[in-house]
């Protein structure tokens, strides 16, 4: 289904996006199994009508939005963002939504309110990977209430002008363009508002490879692959490698939340 | 025989080639090179391993043997073809960024360890060094091949993602050839055993 957004002029300048086919094709949503391919084949098997949002935890407004009232909440933008996967590979996506900004500020946080935790969907029966991939469900991500309340954060529903398709994370989802791939949790059914840090996926499974934070940074590597240097996705094969930015090449709108951080401590 | 043996060995190049130049090799080629390369590798490593125990077994087969050096040195071929996707298309022909990998990277170690342990295997895959060393130095020396297959699988895990679990077949079937070793050498041993001739049993007793 066609969205009714606008393009938003201030992102993707010079960048030219991954194909449709491509950007449909080549994920990682291991709740339907951990081969890029898997979850376009699998994931038309999640059902995404009904869904509903639970915003609960440290919020004056504890709401539960349906599809609907989140498409209506505020205008929706398309915004053409960089996409750098922890594996060394990127795309450029046109993105449809708008900042999360705006779903948080609707909901009215608590002060004491942090940090907030993204849960993606848990249906054993729609999501095969749930049941072979054996890794701590559900899916858990999250952000510090600064990183999340930044205007580059998206509340993404749809993609290339249309409604995520399933593979991408549908019905809902968030973008942060200057962190690795994973942390932009997919599916999301609830939004939590927590004091401490949550409970995140990856930094569970291997704590010494994927902080918390996560932000894309050319000289944290990973233990397998540098991150100095990223594969373009779509490219000839000759022309694939290319240098990774910092903060994903985000850093004059984002580098302030790190001030005075040491980023290879808090990767 | 030996040119079907050539042509199997050749196919998976062949369709890398192709898949190439009809631009089929995925949304992200050089991640598509390397898997390929890597597991050729280790799949032609693992008929190599497979040869001895299934002549032992089966001695109709023994003829097999005659194919073993020539699908090593094929082995050696994939991957060096996967070290040169290594060396191009992730570091980009930069030696700094290769000292850096070797230095940090312990995927990468093994996967270097594992190559150089075929490079003495595949210098001395002449009939001439076989002469030359002997049959049982040659033979000793080849025991190199369960190590590099063994530094292959560890390079293959450490650099997938936890939770995946791709490497598994081959590990269970390299796996399972190293094993079979000592087993079909018992199953032999006990076989002969069962052969001795009565007068040496009395002889024993004496």
């Amino acid at each position: 289904t066609k969205l009714p957004a606008t393009p938003n002029p201030n992102y993707g300048k010079g960048l030219k996006p991954t194909s449709y086919q491509d950007v449909t094709h080549y994920n990682n949503f291991y709740e339907f199994g951990t081969s890029k391919s898997d979850p376009s084949e699998n994931a038309w098997r999640l059902k995404t009508e009904p869904w509903t949002v639970e915003v609960e935890g440290l919020v004056h407004k504890k709401k539960t939005f349906d599809i609907d009232q989140l498409m209506k909440l505020r205008p929706l933008e398309d915004r053409v963002y960089r996409f750098r996967c922890v594996e060394a590979w990127s795309m450029v996506i046109p993105w449809v939504g708008y900042s999360l900004s705006e779903l948080i500020k609707a909901c009215d946080p608590l002060s004491t309110a942090r940090y907030v935790q993204f849960i993606s969907v848990d249906r054993p029966n729609q999501e095969p990977g749930i049941m072979s991939v054996n890794i701590p469900w559900p899916y858990s991500e999250g952000l510090r209430m600064d990183e999340a309340m930044h205007p580059l954060t998206l509340l993404t529903l749809g993609l290339y002008g249309e409604a995520l398709p399933n593979q991408s994370g549908a019905p809902v989802r968030v973008i942060v363009p200057w962190k690795y791939g994973f942390k932009s949790a997919k599916s999301i059914v609830k939004i939590r508002f927590v004091k401490n840090q949550p409970p995140t996926t990856w930094n569970l499974i291997a704590p010494n490879e994927y902080g918390f934070y996560s932000n894309v940074n050319p000289n944290v590597d990973h233990t397998p692959w540098s991150q100095a240097r990223e594969r373009v996705i779509g490219a000839p094969i000759w022309k694939q490698l290319q240098p990774t930015q910092m903060f994903n090449g985000y850093a004059d709108e984002v580098a302030g939340l790190y001030k005075g951080m040491n980023l290879n401590t808090y990767y | 025989m030996k040119v079907l043996v050539h042509l199997a060995c050749l196919l998976p190049i062949a369709w890398l080639v192709y898949a190439g130049f009809e631009n089929n090799l995925g949304p992200d080629p050089t991640h598509t090179v390397t898997f390929f390369t890597g597991r050729s590798t280790l799949r032609l490593l693992a008929i190599t391993l497979a040869i001895s125990p299934v002549r032992k077994l089966i001695p109709k087969l023994g003829w097999l043997i005659r194919f073993r050096r020539l699908v090593g040195l094929y082995a050696f071929f994939y991957a060096c073809l996967h070290l040169l996707t290594y060396v191009w298309l992730y570091a980009g022909f930069s030696l700094a960024a290769m000292e850096q990998d070797i230095s940090q990277r312990r995927f990468i170690v093994a996967g270097l360890a594992a190559w150089l342990l075929m490079v003495p295997l595949a210098l001395t895959s002449t009939n001439w060094s076989i002469r030359k060393l002997g049959g049982k130095n040659w033979n000793r020396l080849h025991k190199l091949t369960y190590a590099a297959a063994i530094a292959g699988l560890v390079h293959y895990w450490w650099g997938v993602k936890p939770g995946v679990t791709t490497p598994m077949f081959l590990t269970l079937l390299i796996g399972g050839l190293l094993l079979a070793r000592p087993v079909v050498k018992a199953i032999r041993e006990g076989k002969n055993g069962d052969r001795k001739p009565p007068v040496a049993v009395g002889a024993e007793k004496m």
